[in-house]
């Protein structure tokens, strides 16, 4: 069970979240004005990329937030969590605080 | 004398407290301290089961939890009675005591004599593979003969047949390092780790004893001290820390994410008597910041033929048998090694009166400083030797070996007789969990084996796990993986192995059976055969011989396997790979993974305000999610057909009350509220007066139906929204979904109310009568509060929302009240009502009732991909509405489909006969099959108001097919029906339509 860093309410254990998917993947603005191949893209097509991934999680039982969370698909280490709207923030693999580093603090 | 070969002094083992166990209906002997495996060998016998495929005969192989053949059946407390037997428990972990009850497995009618032995003259067909070669044709063979065949010989052990009686507790816990395993890596890590007393350190052992591998020493000394005073000492010091928690008997059996490990500590089995109350076993979830694996490593067997003999154990087993528990296996002793760890227990042996011979693999200048200390004790080595096979059947009588050439033959057999052999192969670190966090392996050349590699949570292995095998060394290793130092001196280990994964030998090797994996009956023949058909993955390997699979999951076994397969493909045993390693690491039981979950506990039941009163007048009642509702209400003797007859018939004609407490309800609430429902629900809601209530219909963004419920305008910033019942979560989900991350900018507040708002349905021509004298502030003629209206005002003097809303077609009240007065505002009505005629019904004739009207219910006309047209309610959606959520996709093409299935009324042509809700629908029963189905039935019943069956489907063109006469499946074959308007029930008087 992860453990996931509400931005509102602190670590807690995964079973009080629920995960929603991609992140950044908004909502077009006129959808009856793009074609249905966009209009697919938006609503079906992910990316489900091998690494770090963005992904929007609600905090159904605690303070009912969605948020977003960068989370490496391969270890389901969680890079960071940040609120919605906010953009993706620039790590990268080399990012991923390394197990030694995690150990001591 | 009961115990033959139990030594006269010595042992762990509390002679101060003799104990009896039955085994098989007769009585072993033994002592505290021992398991069912040590009071076993003291009988003199190794039989504690036949094989899993062959029926052979098995004794013990292991002191421990990797034990593949001393499987048995314990009763816990007989003197209880039923229900305390589970099976499959290690003969070699059970911890003894008196009253348990066990029984081998696996043969019939007895262990001595086993019917079943025959499959091992019967082993050609048996070969990797066998189910699948066999049980393939004739095809009528599989549900008579086949699957039962099947089912009586899978599996091993019996299922228990009563539900178990016992109770088990579920603990969470947070540590900052958790040591799993109490030898000599586990202690010292536990000590560094607890040195800060501010750090919570939890330390779990498998066995009911720490120790680990130095409770079976009684050589090696640590600091000038015996290794065992040494544990004693450990552990004192350990207890004496106020921060640091000990758990024996308690298994570490998975490593989950971020730091989540489950163990379950077997609280009462080892306990003379169990008070009652007393939970059974507990499950542990703990939360490490740090996880110290000290795991220890397994033996690997030899493999040569018939070296499943009862009598052939690991040397390491023979070992702590006669140190740990003053049993000797046998009275002379044959050490088969390919490495320097079993000469310990050879020593050990003869220092104990067996006489001994070593036969070793290796040459002897690749042995080390064991073989002159073997020498020296007098013990006979002969080194470059194999061995060829294992004489005897119910029990070894001897070995059969021979040297080794410079050019691999061998030269002239001798036979060794014995009744007792203790191999080794070498050792295999015990990286299961290490590999269950996630943590890639590394192949190490030299010490032939796989070792954890770069970590990905927060854990560190020391020791035996990470194949460090000297004592000191290990101590050491335990201390720096808690990030402290502890320099010891200890005596030196004997390590060091030759890796060999088949002995040699000059039988003919298809004739022989010589084991890999004892659990699974796998023979090297078995898995050479499988890659000559080409299973080459490791992966498929396992699944195709199953070697590697069961209790033991491979701790023996696996190693030599990979090594089997690498050798017949000639590649590096890296290349291979290993499988991989699962949660469990021992078998956990069911009762200790449900826990206190069970029964009322299992799921919590929702029940309404009204749910008493329904219960004291004797209502049926049915689960709704995870509600109860009442089903019906049954008078005298009435079946649930007699009941919903009179229900339906007193709602139409008089007036029915009905508990509708479990709709979903969700205020929306904010200046911009009703922007928000315009993006949320297909309808248009800026034109919709205060006061007045209309149908929303949700959809998907996928254009699909999602939920639907009528909607009332308290104020303009005010909507009181309602959902389905099953529907609630998943609508303010949804609805928050939005504002939360697409439009943040909308000022909207979600509120559910359901739990706050009960609601009682007053439906029938004489709703109003019954409710009038008891509403005030609320004008309620049919001028002022029309159909499909709301307004606040106060019913019994308690306040109210009162909805003017009709799911029967009859006029219709649903009165919201506070739920804490629920209960009180529904007896005055029904008292009040007893004049009027009034009759509580349940959700069976609310069912009727609106299928009558043809009004749907989300989620059994629907079923996700029906649009709003396909169920009729196409008007609902708006066209004015630049957007909304799911209005995009209904442009799409496939979405206006003429043939889509659409939602209309079936009328069976027998009226007696109620179509089977989700039956197929066709036009030619006489089509070849696959017969091509243009529908299927959603809703169901019989109608007293129409004198007969009706039904609604959702039929493809369906309303363009009016009048068609169609075909329906049933049980028994194809029933006519003929396609009608989904509306079947005209309502006189006052028009409550939508």
């Amino acid at each position: 069970m992860l453990l996931i860093d509400c931005p509102n309410c602190g670590r807690r254990p995964e079973s009080e979240f629920h995960c929603g998917g991609e992140a950044h993947i908004a909502r077009p603005e006129s959808p009856a004005a793009i074609d249905d191949q966009a209009w697919a893209e938006y609503l079906y097509y992910r990316t489900n990329p091998k690494g770090l991934h963005a992904e929007r999680w609600r905090h159904g039982h605690g303070c009912g937030r969605w948020f977003n969370a960068l989370r490496d698909t391969v270890s389901d280490r969680i890079v960071t969590t940040y609120a919605m709207g906010a953009p993706r923030p620039g790590a990268t693999d080399a990012d991923l605080p390394d197990p030694a580093q995690v150990r001591s603090a | 004398m009961s115990q033959p070969f139990r030594k006269a002094a010595g042992g762990l083992i509390d002679r101060s407290k003799p104990i009896t166990v039955r085994f098989n209906g007769k009585m072993l002997h033994g002592f505290r301290g021992d398991t069912v495996a040590s009071m076993l060998l003291a009988s003199g016998s190794h039989l504690a089961g036949r094989s899993f495929k062959y029926h052979r005969p098995r004794g013990i192989l292991s002191h421990g939890s990797d034990e593949p053949n001393a499987l048995l059946s314990v009763d816990w407390r007989p003197e209880k009675g039923a229900g305390r037997r589970d099976p499959n428990n290690r003969a070699s972990v059970v911890e003894a005591r008196s009253n348990l009850a066990v029984k081998t497995q696996n043969h019939w009618p007895s262990l001595e004599r086993d019917v079943g032995a025959i499959n091992d003259l019967l082993s050609p067909v048996f070969v990797a593979g066998f189910y699948y070669k066999t049980f393939m044709w004739p095809r009528q063979f599989w549900d008579k003969v086949y699957e039962p065949v099947i089912r009586r010989a899978a599996g091993l052990g019996e299922a228990p047949t009563v539900s178990d009686p016992d109770r088990y507790a579920n603990r969470h816990a947070h540590a900052d390092i958790l040591v799993v395993g109490a030898g000599p890596a586990g202690l010292s890590a536990a000590l560094a780790a607890s040195e800060d007393g501010t750090k919570r350190v939890l330390l779990a052992d498998e066995g009911f004893a720490f120790g680990g591998a130095l409770l079976n020493d009684v050589t090696s000394t640590i600091d000038g001290m015996p290794a065992r005073a040494w544990v004693d000492a450990m552990v004192s010091a350990l207890d004496a820390r106020e921060n640091v928690v000990l758990l024996p008997r308690t298994t570490v059996f998975g490593y989950y994410n971020h730091n989540h490990i489950a163990m379950v500590e077997r609280v009462a089995d080892h306990r003379d008597q169990a008070p009652d109350g007393l939970a059974r076993e507990r499950l542990w979830q703990v939360r490490a910041g740090k996880v110290i694996i000290a795991a220890g490593s397994h033996e690997r067997p030899l493999v040569f033929a018939n070296n499943d003999r009862p009598g052939i154990m690991l040397a390491e087993s023979v070992r702590a048998f006669i140190n740990r528990y003053a049993v000797l296996p046998g009275r002379s002793l044959v050490v088969a090694t390919s490495g320097a760890s079993a000469y310990r227990t050879a020593i050990d042996a003869a220092n104990a009166g067996m006489p001994v011979t070593i036969v070793d693999i290796r040459l002897g200048e690749d042995c080390g400083p064991e073989l002159t200390e073997a020498r020296a004790a007098g013990i006979d080595v002969l080194t470059g030797h194999t061995v060829v096979k294992a004489l005897g059947k119910a029990r070894v009588t001897g070995l059969v070996v021979a040297p080794i050439g410079h050019d691999g033959t061998l030269g002239a057999r001798r036979t060794l007789s014995c009744d007792c052999v203790a191999m080794s192969g070498g050792w295999t670190p015990s990286v299961h969990l290490y590999s269950q966090s996630r943590g890639k392996l590394a192949f190490d050349a030299d010490l032939d084996a796989f070792l954890p590699g770069q970590s990905v949570q927060n854990e560190v292995s020391a020791g035996a796990c990470r194949g460090i095998y000297d004592l000191a060394d290990i101590i050491a290793d335990g201390a720096k993986a808690a990030g402290g130092t502890r320099a010891v001196s200890a005596s030196r280990t004997f390590t060091g192995f030759q890796p060999v994964r088949v002995l040699p030998t000059d039988e003919e090797p298809t004739k022989v059976k010589a084991f890999v994996d004892f659990q699974n009956d796998v023979t090297a023949k078995d898995i050479r055969l499988a890659v000559r058909e080409g299973f080459e993955s490791i992966e498929h390997l396992k699944r195709y011989t199953t070697t590697g699979m069961a209790t033991d999951q491979g701790k023996t076994s696996n190693m030599n396997a990979l090594g089997l397969v690498a050798g017949i493909l000639d590649r590096p045993l890296p290349a291979i790979g290993t499988t991989t390693f699962r949660p469990p690491y021992t078998p956990v039981s069911f009762g200790a993974l449900v826990g206190p979950s069970r029964e009322k506990s299992f799921e919590p039941v929702r029940t309404t305000a009204i749910d008493a009163w329904a219960q004291a007048q004797g209502a049926a009642f049915e689960p709704v999610g995870q509600w109860r509702r009442a089903h019906y209400f049954p008078q005298g003797s009435e079946d649930m057909h007699a009941a919903v007859a009179r229900e339906c018939k007193a709602v139409r004609t008089t007036v029915g009350i009905f508990d509708a407490s479990t709709l979903g309800k969700i205020e929306v609430v904010g200046p911009d509220a009703a922007e928000f429902m315009n993006r949320i629900y297909t309808n248009a809601w800026t034109k919709l007066k205060v006061g007045g209530c209309r149908y929303g219909l949700m959809l998907g963004e996928n254009g699909f139906v999602m939920d639907d419920g009528v909607v009332a305008r308290l104020a303009e910033d005010r909507f009181h929204v309602t959902t389905t019942t099953g529907g609630a979560p998943r609508v303010i989900a949804h609805m928050e979904d939005y504002l939360q991350t697409e439009w943040p900018e909308l000022d909207v507040f979600l509120t559910s109310i359901t739990e706050q708002y009960a609601v009682i349905a007053l439906q029938g021509p004489n709703a109003r009568a019954v409710i009038e004298p008891f509403v005030s502030d609320i004008d309620l003629s049919e001028g002022a509060f029309p159909h499909m209206a709301v307004r606040e005002g106060f019913i019994c003097g308690v306040p109210t929302r009162l909805f003017r809303v009709s799911f029967t077609g009859e006029t219709g009240f649903e009165i919201n009240v506070p739920a804490d007065y629920a209960e009180a505002v529904w007896k005055t009505l029904f008292e009040a009502g007893q004049t009027h005629g009034i009759t509580p019904y349940g959700t069976e004739t609310m069912h009727v009732l609106r299928c009558e009207m043809g009004f749907i219910i989300v989620g059994q006309e629907t079923d996700g991909t029906a649009t709003p047209d396909d169920v009729g309610l196409s008007g609902l959606v708006s066209k004015v509405k630049p957007d909304f959520v799911g209005k995009r996709s209904l442009a799409r093409a496939d979405m206006t489909k003429p043939d889509r299935k659409q939602l209309v009324g079936l009328l069976a042509a027998n009226a007696d006969e109620v179509l089977d809700e989700g039956a197929m629908i066709v036009t030619d029963p006489s089509a070849p099959v696959p017969m091509p189905m243009i529908g299927h039935v959603t809703s169901s019943y019989h109608s007293s108001n129409c004198g007969r069956s009706i039904a609604m489907a959702m039929i493809k063109g369906g309303r363009s097919r009016l009048g068609e006469s169609v075909w329906v499946t049933t049980p028994k074959g194809f029933t006519q029906a003929t396609i009608a308007p989904a509306v079947f029930h005209e309502v006189q008087g006052e028009t409550t339509h939508a």
